[in-house]
């Protein structure tokens, strides 16, 4: 567009932005700031006073919460880590194998294994508890069938296991995503791509590893940032697979629920928002820190194979 | 991308809160109350039976979800269209309401001197001199039994601590019976229905209680060690995989007939009746030594309190007085088999198995759970932290002693008693 020397004002750029501005402020900017606000205070003598850092000196200082918060932290990171080891993988494979141009019923397949991501965590979490469940559940008897009965324990309930439990469970219900996604980046491998590697004699397993695996490593990536997000915002599963003191012995307490116990009180605890904040504050520092990581160190070097 | 990311961030570490609506009426008084359990009895016999008395007002019971009740009931006093009544969470959720100036301070209300002062302690200021809520039922602690599996292994009922345990071993050595049916997977059975069911009688009810709370004892005393050491003996005789059964596994295992005992709050009375085939008897926590003074939890649950900001004050006035009188106590009592009136006239009750829990009050010193007055605020919470720890102990991951020094240490990072 050339340059006019006088440009009139474009109103319509700000009468189209508006309504995607406004509704965004008000239900995303807003809380967030009202957030960080609120973990600067305290409510003393039931009005709120500002004491600065004081409530992130408790969270750190005071051994009552920075056990429970380092515990939090790193159950969370565990959680992150069988997602990236277990789901991830499973999905680039899960897309790998749809995409094969020989497979029958991919289009089954793919929406078999997509149907528990649209599943309510509500679901989820008690279908597996039931499954699971030393009583009633089918998981003791299926693994008699196979002779397995004497590895069967009651892993929801054990302090060793829970975690890596619940892990698998969000793993299952979640491998639909980076299966889809990898899967649509594969098949948006240009054909000459394909057909030149096979000219050079590049087939089968090594295509994969060597010109289709290059090719999707942004979607992996993305796929690492959604799932690291994902999984330090995770809550609901838990929740309802353990309850709010996320047991036993906080064996399964992620930075979810302990934020949830901190903000609105669990039983007999009172809630406190202002230490509820901090908590939220950490976890929104967390996650920004994580993506800028991955935005600035990560991203900057994958943009080399574009077509 | 980064808008979706961003959106996702936020929408992660945004928190929405929820607000109620309610509605008044001039010559009405509502109900608010987290018992919607409870609202074919308000309706069909309480109310009929309160109006038929009181020509002119008009009562409505409106309840809220559990979950929802403290955050809904809060949410509506701010905006001043809460109900004219409020029912009243025992202790620090209601004194907090209280101190806020929501609820409006009874202790001279006509009806108050049917209630003893225990009754009354889960509704007082800390030095005892306002009562704002009038006590409405309580909960007993015990165990429930399936009779025909006692008859048919001729075991009798269990009364000192020795006979309890030969009871366990004989239903264990026959082998058709789980001997105890409690899962440590939700936590609150262990501490409720274990700890706090078998406790009193070793720290002997409302004076441990109390010296607790005064500082004289302390959680790593014997007295309160002791219960914990209980717990460790039940795990043989809990079912395979006890660790992740729920409290509705262990609930329908009693009731299906395949678990002997069921260490019970009353409460269960009414869901047990209509489910359990068998016949069903019930008994105090057994005794250290035969003729040792037996102490029952009788934990004081519900109460009802006037909103301060009430229109109606006078018309809800005559309300709680009816709810504090005998006759209040008699309908509530028999159409909630279970939850006991706190009035000191005796109440009649038709149901068998609540007779049994009640009678206990006779032969058995009362209290209430130890953590719940004073003990219950602050952080780490210590009744909290008590079904975590009960949890730990039954599972064997943790030692009685390590578990009553973990809460002893958390009570003192934050209690200081008045000395």
């Amino acid at each position: 567009m050339a340059a006019a020397p006088k440009r009139p004002f474009r109103w319509h750029i700000g009468v189209f932005l508006a309504p995607a501005v406004l509704v965004y402020t008000a239900i995303m900017i807003l809380p967030l700031a009202g957030t960080l606000q609120l973990s600067l205070f305290r409510n003393i003598d039931q009005s709120q006073v500002f004491v600065g850092l004081a409530n992130f000196r408790t969270l750190f200082g005071d051994p009552n919460w920075s056990v429970g918060f380092w515990n939090a932290l790193r159950n969370n990171v565990w959680f992150f880590i069988i997602h990236m080891l277990v789901q991830n993988p499973i999905g680039v494979l899960l897309a790998a194998l749809l995409s094969s141009p020989r497979l029958r019923f991919s289009a089954f397949y793919r929406t078999a294994i997509f149907v528990p991501t649209i599943l309510s965590f509500v679901i989820v979490g008690f279908a597996w508890k039931l499954i699971l469940s030393p009583l009633w559940g089918v998981a003791p008897n299926l693994m008699d069938l196979v002779g397995l009965k004497s590895l069967f324990t009651p892993w929801l309930g054990k302090e060793q296991y829970a975690l890596t439990t619940l892990s698998l469970i969000s793993v299952w219900q979640f491998v639909g995503i980076p299966m889809m996604l990898i899967y649509a980046a594969l098949l948006s491998i240009p054909d000459e791509v394909i057909e030149a590697a096979e000219c050079d004699g590049i087939t089968g397993m090594s295509q994969f590893w060597k010109i289709k695996l290059p090719l999707i490593l942004p979607s992996i990536g993305i796929i690492s940032i959604l799932t690291f997000v994902g999984n330090f915002n995770a809550f609901d599963l838990i929740y309802t697979a353990q309850g709010a003191l996320a047991g036993p012995n906080y064996s399964t307490d992620i930075l979810g629920t302990f934020l949830y116990r901190a903000f609105f009180g669990f039983q007999l605890q009172i809630g406190d928002p202002n230490m509820g904040a901090a908590i939220a504050t950490m976890m929104f520092l967390i996650i920004l820190g994580g993506v800028c990581v991955y935005l600035f160190l990560v991203q900057t070097r994958l943009r080399r194979y574009q077509f | 991308m980064t808008t979706k990311l961003l959106t996702a961030l936020l929408l992660g570490t945004s928190i929405l809160g929820s607000a109620g609506m309610a509605y008044a009426q001039d010559v009405t008084l509502n109900i608010e109350s987290w018992r919607g359990d409870d609202l074919a009895i308000w309706k069909d016999k309480l109310i009929p039976a309160f109006e038929a008395k009181n020509p002119g007002i008009k009562v409505v019971f409106a309840p809220s979800a559990p979950t929802e009740y403290d955050a809904a009931l809060g949410a509506k006093l701010a905006a001043g269209s809460a109900g004219d009544l409020i029912t009243c969470r025992p202790f620090d959720k209601s004194l907090e309401l209280f101190k806020k100036g929501n609820l409006a301070d009874l202790s001279a209300l006509p009806g108050m001197e049917n209630f003893s002062d225990v009754a009354k302690a889960a509704w007082q200021t800390d030095d005892g001199k306002a009562t704002f809520c009038v006590p409405m039922a309580s909960v007993i602690h015990g165990f429930i039994y399936n009779k025909d599996a006692f008859d048919q292994l001729g075991i009798k009922v269990p009364t000192t601590n020795e006979e309890f345990y030969a009871a366990l071993d004989k239903i264990k050595a026959d082998g058709t019976y789980i001997p105890m049916a409690m899962g440590t997977k939700d936590l609150w059975e262990a501490a409720t229905m274990g700890y706090q069911n078998i406790g009193p009688n070793y720290w002997k009810g409302e004076e441990g209680r109390t010296a607790l709370i005064k500082g004289e004892q302390k959680l790593t005393d014997p007295q309160w060690v002791a219960p914990f050491a209980e717990l460790a003996k039940w795990k043989p005789y809990l079912g395979d995989g006890f660790e992740a059964q729920t409290y509705p596994d262990s609930q329908n295992l009693f009731t299906l007939g395949r678990a002997a005992i069921y260490p019970a709050g009353s409460w269960e009375i009414a869901l047990f009746n209509t489910q359990a085939q068998f016949k069903m008897g019930a008994f105090p926590p057994p005794v250290q030594k035969a003729g040792d003074t037996c102490y029952i939890s009788d934990h004081t649950d519900i109460g009802m309190g006037l909103n301060a900001a009430s229109k109606n004050a006078d018309a809800a006035k005559t309300f709680l007085s009816w709810v504090a009188s005998p006759d209040f106590a008699t309908i509530y009592a028999n159409a909630l088999p279970g939850f006991f009136s706190l009035n000191n006239t005796p109440v009649k009750m038709e149901d068998p198995l609540a007779q049994e829990f009640v009678s206990w009050r006779d032969k058995c010193k009362s209290t209430i759970r130890s953590t719940y007055q004073i003990l219950g605020r602050g952080t780490p919470n210590l009744e909290n932290e008590t079904w975590v720890e009960s949890a730990n102990v039954i599972n064997g991951t943790v030692t009685p002693e390590a578990a009553a020094k973990k809460l002893q240490d958390g009570l003192d990072s934050w209690y200081k008693p008045a000395k």
